[in-house]
């Protein structure tokens, strides 16, 4: 029964960090990547170690494995927000919805 | 361990190292230094996760001990690298 809990707990943990890692990959401007990436890689992290938790099933490893996800669910949004800031301060190009973009003047 | 468990454990491992490559591709593509710097952040977090999946496969609970040190040192490269960028760009604000 417990084998159950954690292969579905670890298969659905890489499964999330598959689809945020490709977030990364196919989104268009850094800040709609991180957003892709960050929270759902914490949620990932924080399943496999939640099977790794279950599957070792004794005070020590759990108390690890919940000091490394706590460390994690604090530290993402410190980080992100610095990338964030250093990025929009640095000017990166930001990306449009192609009916938002201003048209080019037609000269006829 | 059960053969569920080990198909399980195969399938995740793989899934994670796929994450850890395509972190890799927008690493070496990445047209700025912020894409790079999400996507270190994200193989970091990949490599945690990896290392709770090893923890599992060898059945040695010292995996988690490396984990935390690299989600350590993980954060602290993640605020000095945003800090260096911020810093880059006031540089060349005062330059003549």
């Amino acid at each position: 029964m417990s084998d159950i809990i954690i292969g579905t707990l670890i298969v659905l943990g890489g499964l999330f960090g598959a689809i945020g890692a490709l977030g990364l990959v196919r989104m268009p401007d850094v800040l709609i990547r991180m957003h892709a990436s960050t929270k759902i890689g914490t949620l990932s992290c924080g399943m496999v170690l939640a099977g790794t938790a279950v599957f070792f099933a004794d005070g020590s490893t759990i108390v690890r494995a919940l000091l490394i996800f706590l460390f994690l669910i604090l530290t993402a949004p410190i980080g992100s927000h610095m990338i964030g800031r250093a990025a929009v301060s640095m000017g990166v190009g930001l990306w449009r919805a192609p009916e938002d973009r201003p048209r080019e003047p037609r000269d006829q | 361990m059960s053969a569920f468990l080990t198909i399980c454990l195969d399938i995740a491992t793989g899934l994670i190292l796929l994450t850890s490559a395509f972190s890799l591709l927008r690493l070496t593509i990445g047209p700025s230094l912020p894409d790079r710097v999400v996507a270190l952040d994200m193989m970091t977090v990949s490599i945690v996760a990896f290392c709770g999946l090893a923890a599992i496969r060898f059945q040695e609970a010292a995996f988690l001990d490396v984990a935390l040190a690299l989600a350590l040192v993980g954060f602290l490269a993640t605020a000095a690298l945003a800090r260096f960028a911020e810093r880059a760009r006031t540089k060349t604000e005062h330059m003549p």
